[in-house]
């Protein structure tokens, strides 16, 4: 075995993973992993905020006999477009404050996508940029397409 | 019933929706669904609003995990999401098309093959050996390898039928875009049958994929008016608070009596889906 191999197997015992590019861009990974995880917790703090304000403001209405009807049907009386929804988030209408945190919620993957072409752009992987920026690329188109039937 | 009441009963609900779909194996999602549409009579179409939602939530909670094992092909990962995101915005239009009824009958096929599915087990195979060469995957640098604690080893594997792979990953992002649900008993087939790639590989792939498929259909339904805040709130959380606390305490299922029982309950969920779907 020569020095160089003893040195490469001791700074293997050292750290758990190895240094090699895959093992960098797989912490990174991980770490965006977290921060996504951190933005979860956010956006149903968001959420639970939302839901309270809601039983707070209006008890009355929410505890009124029709609810039950008007929760499991459809026909929106809730925000479903980011115009409605911008304009509830301005009166602090707390449907709007949920859905605005169901929002963010879907937006994390989302995230994680556009975060994933600078990793690949910094890996110098030009096949991997363009398909990580088409998958975003449908992932942003999804929001603006509209609804067909409804 | 007042508000309070409905969530906290949505909640509980979803909270063991999603502690059993962890322990099986199966997403929260297509537990969720049946429940509010047969337990609170709920549109089938808020149902899945509410449940796509649930599925960011888990996948998005648990993506650092699936990452961290070394097991996840994150090149893989990515550009099957091409098809699975192209698929699931299909899906979500084709959704918004179809009566109710219609998707109570497509919730049930699915239902029963991921029921059926589940039973039939899993086999931990290491990789398969003297995969057919494909020129895509080559180009691509799909090969990986991955750490199996079992064999203290690392074990190499080389990815095939890439195409193939990519069409029917269009066809299980459709499913979820549909439906409302992961997918992964669709997603899991496609990587380890067709591509193949381990068993673990193609799970943890699979975990990784969902969140992001989920996302491609999330927003049609938003615009639709079918992601009801009061009904998805309960639903995301409890889903998410039941998936993670069901991965961390509790070990999977291997019992196959405790397994058969609970394929015994789904399927009879899924003729229940099915009867409604006709009614």
């Amino acid at each position: 075995m020569t020095g160089t191999e003893i040195s490469a197997a001791l700074a293997t015992v050292g750290a758990p993973s190895l240094p090699d590019e895959d093992e960098r861009v797989r912490r990174t990974e991980v770490a965006i992993s977290l921060v996504l995880r951190i933005g979860v917790v956010v956006s149903l703090l968001v959420v639970v905020a939302g839901v309270i304000d809601g039983m707070v403001r209006s008890p009355a209405e929410r505890t009124s006999a029709t609810l039950g009807h008007s929760l499991i049907s459809r026909g929106a009386t809730f925000p479903h477009s980011f115009g409605s929804l911008f304009t509830g988030l301005g009166h602090g209408d707390p449907a709007s404050i949920v859905a605005a945190g169901l929002l963010l919620l879907v937006l994390t993957p989302v995230l994680r996508v556009a975060v994933s072409i600078l990793t690949f752009a910094y890996q110098r992987d030009a096949v991997f940029v363009v398909v990580t920026a088409f998958v975003l690329a449908v992932l942003i188109a999804s929001f603006f397409l509209g609804t067909a039937g409804g | 019933m007042s508000l309070l009441a409905f969530s906290l009963v949505l909640f509980a609900i979803c909270l063991l929706a999603g502690l059993l779909g962890s322990l099986l194996g199966l997403g929260g999602g297509i537990i969720v669904v049946p429940a509010l549409t047969l337990l609170f009579h709920v549109d089938i179409r808020l149902a899945i609003g509410a449940s796509i939602i649930s599925v960011i939530a888990t996948s998005s909670g648990a993506a650092a995990a699936y990452v961290r094992e070394r097991i996840t092909n994150l090149r893989v990962g990515m550009f099957l999401e091409i098809g699975t995101t192209l698929g699931a915005v299909t899906g979500a239009y084709v959704a918004g098309l179809v009566s109710g009824r219609v998707l109570y009958i497509i919730f049930a096929a699915v239902l029963g093959y991921s029921a059926l599915r589940m039973f039939a087990g899993r086999t931990q195979g290491e990789g398969h050996h003297d995969v057919p060469p494909d020129a895509l995957a080559d180009r691509l640098r799909l090969h990986s390898s991955y750490y199996d604690p079992a064999e203290a080893r690392e074990i190499s594997y080389r990815v095939t039928r890439t195409p193939v792979g990519l069409g029917l990953m269009y066809v299980a992002g459709m499913m979820s875009g549909l439906l409302g649900i992961g997918s992964g008993a669709l997603k899991v087939p496609a990587m380890d049958l067709a591509m193949r790639l381990p068993m673990k590989v193609s799970t943890a792939t699979s975990n990784f994929m969902i969140g992001v498929t989920a996302a491609a259909s999330a927003g049609v339904y938003f615009l639709r008016g079918d992601v009801n805040p009061y009904i998805a709130a309960p639903v995301a959380a409890g889903v998410l608070v039941g998936a993670t606390v069901g991965s961390r305490l509790l070990p999977k299922l291997h019992s196959q009596a405790i397994r058969a029982i609970f394929v015994a309950v789904l399927l009879f969920i899924a003729v229940d889906m099915f009867v409604k779907g006709l009614a």
